[in-house]
């Protein structure tokens, strides 16, 4: 838990505050991320966390302590800090980088050698062939692999994160975010991260702090600023389009309903009652469970007495983790007006209409304006 | 995936064949004056021992003040990096700029009149000489590391003695070693100036070769700290090598 209390920080010979009276109160186990244009104060915030900036009043409490009554040392000790790939030490190896803070801790040889080894397979880089690598001879997503692990060596609870995965190109950035999500599930760490990608601070982000000039306009969820930005800035950060965006952050295992298996046997009147029954939809999956891949088209049900006119395979479905937004763009490639959705083992746990998507946006952009 | 295979052996391998060439031929070279010698002028003058003797002489002058050098210009180009003294840095450099622009022999005929003659002398303006590469690549080398890796020790907590000592230093070495180089370079030719001020080194067959106007004892004494020189060159090269990042 970090909380900034009125915190203001000017720069020797600047007119103006970098930051000024921020208040945040970023809780346990959350990623907030300070997104704003260059300038606006969002990387002298993170620094004032792990005192490499003083500020110039107010207050910041680290999990309850005020943060000058901590010894510097100890308190960044206990902060993960990740910047750019370029803050990897070129002339350490792998296992030398990640043993960085285990060794100023004092912690024996043999308890960091396999503390390192879990944290290479942690971020899915094999041990035995990283370990005596040297930065160099990394690419740019292994870099940061090796730079996440090294912030993770000694467990803190507090993480700050600067721009991490700017310096990828797009789709190897895309990858890293995704892992790293996966990763923060398992950790659950505090996390503060500063981009100035909304992009990336909607992705990634649980509560977004949006700053400008040192100031903060918003501090959100990602789907509350992007359905409530709170001034015209904000909206120009968003960029327009917000509708579209925000089906980026729906995803198809909230936004489904469920399906209902019957048999192949099943007579016509069965079918309908189910149908009826679970008010579900109109659709239900025939025989054999879930895993056998047809359905039952309720229209020609109704209309038909052999059970088997109904039946149509399932040609295509949608992953649990598909955002609305792929939902949406399936439909339109397809001409469909409903998907199925699938776990990882193909088995089918739902199905969405295009009724839904429509539903679910709309209900976000008019959600209490209070 | 950066493919940097580099040459491991051959680096090695070619600064060590440059060594053994530049001795074979300062052996070749001694082996000839003593062997054939000129005339009996040459003969009484020129032994193995008596250039084994001058060449001990000179490599005493040479180690003695360019590890004096080494320890005083590092430490002072260290400290020089440090928040508390580096407004002095650029003051410092100019003064030891200064120095070097003095001729070296000046330098050596000044620390006669203030310390006499002998090899001591020789020693300690040699020291002084050779201060200015180690010190301005020390310097250097630590203001040229990258201020984010640097941020970056300290954002992680490492404490203010082992950033200097396992980031900074380290990725200063290659600098530092190139101002070594340089240093131990020239203190290897400017020891011959020591025959002058009577501290021995090999400058006395070039003194001698002169006084009697023997050309085989004159291109010894001059082919010699050459080879000492591209020697020495040689060997840094290949220190330089296994420590490159």
């Amino acid at each position: 838990m970090i909380k900034f209390e009125c915190v203001s920080k000017r720069y020797p010979n600047e007119p103006v505050d970098a930051v000024d009276r921020l208040s945040l109160h970023i809780r346990a186990g959350e990623i907030c991320m300070l997104v704003g244009p260059s300038g606006c104060g969002k990387t002298t915030t993170m620094k004032m966390v792990n005192k490499l900036i003083e500020p110039t009043s107010g207050t910041i409490h680290i999990d309850g302590r005020d943060s000058r009554a901590i010894d510097t040392i100890e308190l960044r000790l206990n902060i993960g800090y990740i910047i750019q790939e370029i803050g990897l030490f070129p002339h350490m190896t792998v296992a030398e980088n990640i043993a960085t803070v285990p060794v100023e801790l004092g912690w024996t040889k043999a308890r960091i050698s396999a503390r390192i080894d879990e944290l290479l397979e942690l971020v899915d880089l094999d041990p035995r062939i990283y370990r005596q690598k040297k930065p160099r001879e990394l690419s740019g997503g292994q870099k940061q692999r090796v730079g996440v692990a090294r912030a993770l060596a000694a467990d803190p609870r507090i993480m700050l994160m600067d721009e991490p995965f700017g310096a990828l190109d797009p789709i190897t950035r895309a990858k890293m975010q995704d892992e790293f999500l996966k990763i923060q599930e398992k950790i659950r760490k505090t996390i503060v991260f500063v981009t100035h990608d909304i992009e990336e601070a909607m992705k990634m982000g649980d509560r977004i702090a949006v700053l400008k000039a040192g100031r903060m306009v918003q501090l959100g969820t990602p789907m509350e600023i992007l359905a409530h930005p709170a001034d015209p800035f904000v909206s120009e950060l968003i960029g327009g389009r917000q509708a579209l965006k925000m089906m980026n952050l729906i995803f198809c295992d909230r936004l489904m309903h469920e399906v209902v298996a019957v048999d192949r046997g099943q007579s016509v009147e069965g079918a309908r009652r189910l149908i009826a029954e679970s008010g579900a939809g109109r659709l239900v999956l025939s025989s054999g469970g879930v895993h056998e891949r047809f359905y039952v088209d309720a229209q020609t049900l109704a209309q038909t007495h052999d059970f088997n006119a109904a039946i149509r395979p399932i040609a295509r479905a949608l992953r649990l983790r598909a955002s609305a937004q792929d939902a949406l763009s399936e439909m339109l490639r397809t001409g469909e007006r409903f998907l199925f959705v699938e776990d990882d083992s193909h088995e089918v746990k739902g199905v969405v209409d295009l009724e839904d998507l429509f539903r679910q946006v709309s209900e976000h952009e008019h959600a209490d304006q209070a | 995936m950066s493919m940097q295979t580099r040459p491991e052996g051959r680096g090695h391998l070619g600064s060590l064949g440059k060594i053994a060439g530049f001795l074979a031929i300062g052996i070749f070279m001694t082996v000839d004056v003593v062997r054939w010698p000129q005339d009996s002028m040459v003969a009484r003058l020129v032994s193995y021992r008596k250039i084994l003797e001058l060449l001990g002489q000179h490599l005493y002058i040479v180690g003695i003040s360019s590890a004096l050098a080494i320890l005083t210009a590092v430490p002072a180009g260290i400290l020089l990096t440090r928040p508390r003294l580096k407004s002095w840095a650029a003051r410092v450099v100019s003064l030891v700029n200064i120095g070097q622009t003095v001729p070296s022999l000046a330098i050596i005929a000044l620390s006669v009149g203030l310390l006499g003659i002998g090899a001591r002398t020789a020693i300690i303006a040699m020291w002084i000489y050779s201060l200015l590469p180690i010190l301005h690549n020390t310097l250097v080398g630590i203001q040229d590391v990258d201020p984010a890796i640097i941020e970056a020790a300290n954002g992680m907590g490492m404490k203010p003695a082992h950033v200097l000592m396992k980031v900074e230093v380290p990725l200063a070495l290659a600098m530092i070693l190139a101002g070594i180089r340089t240093a131990v370079t020239i203190n290897i030719g400017s020891a011959i100036l020591a025959a002058f001020v009577g501290g021995g080194g090999l400058g006395n067959l070039i003194i001698a070769g002169n006084n009697i106007s023997r050309m085989q004892v004159l291109v010894l004494g001059a082919a010699l700290p050459v080879l000492m020189a591209l020697s020495a060159d040689a060997l840094f090269e290949m220190i330089e090598q296994r420590t490159r990042i």
